[in-house]
């Protein structure tokens, strides 16, 4: 399974992160890597956290254009792949400094996601944070006191909120579960950093819609009106499984994929938010927007092509959020069945039949750690284990 | 402008020189160090840009940041007392000529 021409279809850190690890594992042939959008590959996960007050974009590029020309990567930034031909083993691209016609030997896709736009009237009075210039122009918004409305309380919307409420903004956040971060965390760490946002000033509406958005701010399916000179709309992404799709791929929350990351195509595999994937633990088909799968997916791809591994994926999910002066750890992947307990002070545990599915920690970095050793381990881990390392 | 040094597990020693205020990771993956990852881009999230700081700039080099040492207990290779998460190092003008050794692995 060795190809000489590889081409990585998205140029974020997963992309990246594909070329780098080729040619870690002695990659000799060609890599291509393609981005949609301008400069070098940059890190996403401080735009909605600590770059947007104060941050430096240099700060943000993940590798210098010098890396890309001492371990000979062609990079096309700016460069759309419109169509993957299969039957020619080629890419159709449109980009000014782009051939038209790419072919390859094998092709990564790394399409990430964008933002989802829910059916809310007027969605286009509202902001999206998502690219680097997604975040200059939130920045320039941030510049003068005003109220913010945002909508959606995921990771995003409240790593935004938490930052544009210590900037002195007033803000509000539309949440149309009935509670925060409900995809991604327990009741019981939701309800924290519930407190949390209360206690900072920042209006939570949970459980109901957006129904329309408009110049002077939200109106909310429930009646309720959110005024706001400036709406961010923070509430989830698709993934960008498109091309995938017209090219006759496997597709489903995302580009499919087998524990090998090999799509319906044994000539194409895909990576991180766009990849729909068998978790190892579980088996059940997941998609992660995480840098850790992003990396560990880019990794094992890299090693499959370079080296002719044939290891099923394996790794450990982990996640992290900042808000405020809140941390928040996440070890693992729990179902939509998983339990929870609070095991101790900002420790809660997520559990299912099969055992220790996945810990949350808020400010306790050292059980996270030590979290991720237990659920890395091959021995199934339980609830006491956790809470004896809890205690230690 | 700062000069780093690091030195790989194998030995081989790159010197890099560096803006005051960028961290001893982020001067190592702009001038394409290998050996240092640094996934998480310096939250300290992820233990993945472990460092050795030299002997002689143990002092130098400064205290551990708060939670540095909770992450460290993930790190991948082992941890000593000069042990550091290179993203908590700010390069400025008195640590001109640092050195740090890095570890076997850090995944």
């Amino acid at each position: 399974m060795t190809a000489d021409r590889v081409v990585i279809a998205g140029a974020g850190q997963g992309g990246l992160q594909a070329a780098i690890s080729l040619r870690q594992a002695g990659f000799g042939g060609a890599i291509t890597l393609v981005g949609a959008e301008p400069g070098l590959p940059y890190q996403r996960p401080p735009l909605s956290k600590a770059y947007l007050p104060a941050g430096k974009a240099e700060a943000l590029v993940l590798r210098p254009a010098s890396f890309f020309a001492s371990k000979d990567i062609a990079y096309l930034p700016g460069t759309v792949v419109e169509e993957i031909d299969r039957n020619a083993g080629e890419l159709r691209l449109a980009g000014p400094d782009a051939p038209k016609r790419l072919g390859y030997g094998h092709l990564i896709l790394a399409t990430g996601t964008r933002n989802l736009r829910p059916p809310v009237d007027g969605l286009e009075h509202a902001c999206g944070l998502r690219t680097l210039a997604d975040a200059d122009r939130l920045r320039a918004r941030l510049a003068t006191p005003q109220r913010i409305a945002v909508i959606g309380g995921g990771f995003i919307g409240l790593e935004f909120a938490a930052v544009a409420r210590k900037l002195g903004h007033a803000v509000e956040v539309i949440e149309a579960a009935p509670r925060l971060m409900a995809r991604a965390v327990s009741a019981l760490t939701a309800e924290r950093f519930a407190r949390w946002h209360r206690a900072a000033g920042t209006g939570l509406h949970l459980g109901t819609a957006a129904a329309s958005v408009d110049a002077g701010g939200v109106s909310l399916a429930d009646g309720r009106r959110i005024d706001a000179g400036f709406v961010l709309l923070a509430a989830g992404v698709r993934p960008n499984a498109e091309l995938a799709g017209a090219a006759g791929l496997e597709t489903g929350n995302g580009i499919r994929v087998d524990a090998q990351l090999l799509t319906s195509d044994p000539q194409i595999s895909a990576l991180g938010d766009c990849a729909c994937f068998p978790d190892p633990r579980s088996g059940r088909m997941v998609r992660l927007e995480s840098v850790q799968a992003a990396t560990d997916h880019a990794r094992l791809i890299a090693l499959r092509l370079a080296k002719g591994a044939a290891e099923p994926y394996a790794a450990l999910p982990w996640f992290w959020s900042d808000q405020g002066d809140l941390k928040l750890q996440i070890a693992g992947l729990a179902g939509p069945e998983a339990r929870e307990e609070a095991v101790a002070d900002g420790v809660v545990a997520r559990f299912d039949a099969q055992g220790l599915a996945a810990v949350e920690t808020v400010g306790r970095p050292a059980i996270h750690m030590k979290a991720r050793k237990l659920l890395a381990a091959e021995a199934p881990a339980t609830l006491d284990v956790l809470r004896d390392v809890a205690a230690a | 402008m700062v000069k780093v040094t690091y030195v790989a597990h194998d030995g081989a020693r790159v010197t890099v020189e560096a803006e005051p205020g960028e961290s001893v990771m982020q001067a190592a993956l702009s001038n394409d160090v290998e050996g240092i990852i640094g996934e998480c881009g310096g939250a300290m999230m992820c233990a993945t840009c472990h460092c050795y700081v030299d002997e002689a700039w143990e002092v130098g080099a400064g205290a551990r940041a708060e939670g540095e040492e909770d992450m460290l207990e993930g790190a991948a290779s082992e941890v000593t007392g000069r042990s550091r998460l290179s993203c908590q190092i700010k390069l400025a003008p008195e640590l001109d000529g640092l050195v740090v050794h890095l570890p076997e692995e850090q995944l």
